[in-house]
C-alpha cells in the first residue's frame, strides 16, 4: 500500500515537472527573477558578493519551487483535471505529495544552477556539499508545500499568484536575503522569525561561509523540518475540506 | 440465478448549504447489470457518483461498493471501479498513449500489463492513428472515447458513466452504446446516467428514476412502462417525474408564439 502511494506520488509529479515546470513563464520566474535582483545588489556593493550568495539561492529556491506550485492545483481544477488524480486511488497525502515533490525537484535543480554558478563565477566558497545540498532539498520542501497549501486554498489562478507573492516580496526583504536580519531594524525582526526564508538563509550561509546571521543551523533544522509538517498537512486539511463541503 | 448487490447505497444524502441536492435515496445494483440513473437537470445525478466514487463526501447515509464503505474504504473501492466524468478529464498537452499510461500508472497497473491494456483498448476505440496525438487536438468524439478507455485501463469490476454520450454525433454513440453492452458481457457492473432516455430504454436492466434529489422509482423499463400505461420509457419518465404538465404549457406557449 505505502508503495503503492509512493510510485503515484512520483508519477504525478514527473507528469507535472514534464507539463508545468519546464515551461518559459516558470523559467522566467524560477531563474531570470532572482538573477536580476541579485544583480541589482552586486552592482551596488561588488564586494559583497560571498555574503549575497547564500540570500539568492535561497530566493531561488523559493521562486522556483513556488512560482508553478502555487498555480497547478489551481489550473488543473478549473480543467477537471485535478479530479482525474482524486479518482486515482491514492490517498490525498500521496496526491498532494506528489505535487510537493514536483516543486522540490524543480526548486533543487534551480538552486543547484545558483549555486554552481556562484561557485564558478563569484568564486563562493562551501563547506560541506551533503548538508549544503540536504539544506537545499528541505528548503526547496518547505518553500514548495507554500504553494501547494496556496494551490489547494484558492479558487483563482489570480488569486493564487497575488497570494505567493503578497508573501514571496516582503521575505525577500526581510529575511536576510540581500540585508542580514541582524542589520535590518529590531522592530522588523519578530517578522523575519516568522518567515522560512529566514531559517533557510541562514542554514545556507552556515554552509557558505561557515557562520550564521541570527539562529543556529541546528535550530534552522528543527524549523524548516517543522514548517514542511505542518504546511504540507495544512494543504492535506484543506483539500479534505473542500471535498467534505 | 440470484446475483448479489454489488452497491449498496443506503439513505445517501448531500446538503450544500440550502440545497439539498440528494435526499436519503437507497438502491442496490446487481452484479453485471446496466443500472440507469435518470432524472431532470439538476436532480442530482452527477452529485449522487460523486459521493459513489469519492468526489465528495456524503452528509448522511452510506453506500457500499463491492461491500466496501464509501466512507472508510474509498481508496480501496478506487482500484476496483472505473469513472467517466462529464468532462473528459485529461490532459490537454498530453498525447493518447501518455494520457492513458498515465492514468495506469496512477492505477498501480504493471508496466508489462499497462502497453499490452492501451494497444488493446486503442484498438477496441479505433484510436490507433491518434496514439501520439495531443488529447487538445482530438475531436470530442474521440476524446469521449479516449476518456472512456482511461476509465478501463485498470480493468475495472465496475463502471460509473456520466453522460456519456452528451455531444456526441450518432455514430459515436452507436460505437459508445455497442461498447457498454461489450461490457456487460464481460461482467462489469455499469452504472449509468444519460439525458437519452431511449438509449437507457436500449441500454439499462433496471432504471432509477430521480427527482429533486429524491428516488420516485426504481425498476425494469418494461415494468415502468407497463405500469404507467405508456408506449415507451420516455414517455413513463415524463409520467413519473411530473414533467407532463410543463411541456404541456411548453407547447401551449409554442402555440400561441406560432399564432
Amino acid at each position: 500500500m505505502f508503495k503503492e502511494e509512493v510510485k503515484g506520488s512520483l508519477y504525478i509529479a514527473l507528469k507535472d515537472l514534464r507539463m508545468y515546470y519546464f515551461k518559459p513563464p516558470n523559467l522566467s520566474w524560477g531563474i531570470m527573477f532572482p538573477i536580476v535582483m541579485a544583480l541589482a545588489f552586486i552592482l551596488r556593493n561588488p564586494s559583497g558578493v560571498k555574503d549575497l550568495a547564500s540570500g539568492l539561492i535561497a530566493m531561488s529556491i523559493l521562486f522556483a519551487a513556488t512560482s508553478a506550485e502555487a498555480i497547478v492545483i489551481v489550473f488543473e481544477r478549473r480543467t477537471k483535471t485535478f479530479e482525474r488524480l482524486l479518482l486515482a486511488p491514492l490517498s490525498f497525502q500521496a496526491i498532494l505529495f506528489g505535487k510537493v515533490i514536483g516543486g522540490v525537484i524543480f526548486g533543487f535543480l534551480i538552486s543547484s544552477i545558483f549555486l554552481v554558478g556562484s561557485v564558478i563565477f563569484l568564486g563562493v566558497p562551501f563547506s560541506n556539499t551533503v548538508f549544503l545540498l540536504a539544506s537545499l532539498v528541505l528548503s526547496a520542501f518547505v518553500f514548495s508545500a507554500f504553494g501547494t497549501l496556496i494551490s489547494v486554498a484558492v479558487k483563482e489562478i489570480f488569486d493564487a499568484t497575488t497570494l505567493a507573492n503578497f508573501f514571496r516580496f516582503p521575505m525577500i526583504f526581510l529575511c536576510g536575503v540581500f540585508i542580514p536580519v541582524s542589520a535590518l531594524p529590531a522592530f522588523l525582526h519578530p517578522l523575519a522569525y516568522v518567515f522560512p526564508l529566514t531559517y533557510s538563509v541562514d542554514l545556507i550561509r552556515f554552509f557558505i561561509t561557515g557562520s550564521y546571521d541570527l539562529v543556529h543551523p541546528a535550530i534552522c533544522v528543527v524549523v524548516l523540518i517543522f514548517y514542511s509538517i505542518v504546511l504540507f498537512y495544512l494543504s492535506v486539511w484543506v483539500l479534505k475540506r473542500r471535498i467534505e463541503q | 440465478m440470484n446475483k448479489e448487490n454489488i452497491i449498496d447505497v443506503s439513505n445517501l444524502t448531500k446538503q450544500y448549504k440550502d440545497i439539498l441536492a440528494v435526499n436519503h435515496i437507497s438502491f442496490t445494483v446487481k452484479q453485471g447489470e446496466i443500472f440507469g440513473f435518470l432524472g431532470p437537470n439538476g436532480a442530482g445525478k452527477t452529485t449522487t457518483i460523486k459521493m459513489l466514487t469519492g468526489l465528495i463526501q456524503p452528509t448522511e447515509g452510506t453506500a457500499t461498493i463491492q461491500k466496501k464503505d464509501i466512507r472508510t474504504q474509498i481508496v480501496e473501492i478506487k482500484k476496483t471501479i472505473g469513472v467517466v466524468t462529464e468532462d473528459s478529464n485529461l490532459y490537454d498537452e498530453l498525447s493518447v498513449f501518455d494520457n492513458l499510461r498515465f492514468v495506469g500508472q496512477l492505477y498501480g497497473v504493471s508496466k508489462l500489463n499497462r502497453e499490452k491494456r492501451i494497444g488493446e483498448l486503442l484498438k477496441r476505440f479505433d484510436l490507433e492513428s491518434k496514439r501520439e496525438a495531443k488529447f487538445a487536438t482530438l475531436s470530442k468524439g474521440m476524446k469521449r472515447k479516449v476518456t472512456i478507455a482511461a476509465a478501463l485501463i485498470h480493468s475495472p469490476q465496475v463502471v460509473f458513466l456520466d453522460e456519456p454520450t452528451t455531444g456526441l454525433d450518432v455514430l459515436s454513440g452507436r460505437i459508445l452504446r455497442a461498447m457498454v453492452k461489450e461490457l456487460k458481457a464481460l461482467g462489469v457492473t455499469i452504472f449509468l446516467t444519460t439525458h437519452y432516455i431511449e438509449e437507457a430504454e436500449q441500454l439499462c436492466d433496471r432504471v432509477a428514476i430521480l427527482v429533486n434529489g429524491a428516488i420516485k422509482t426504481v425498476d425494469t423499463p418494461k415494468n415502468l412502462i407497463a405500469k404507467t400505461n405508456t408506449k415507451n420509457l420516455e414517455e413513463a419518465f415524463i409520467e413519473i417525474t411530473g414533467l407532463k404538465e410543463e411541456i404541456m404549457l411548453v407547447e401551449k406557449e409554442g402555440k400561441r408564439i406560432n399564432v
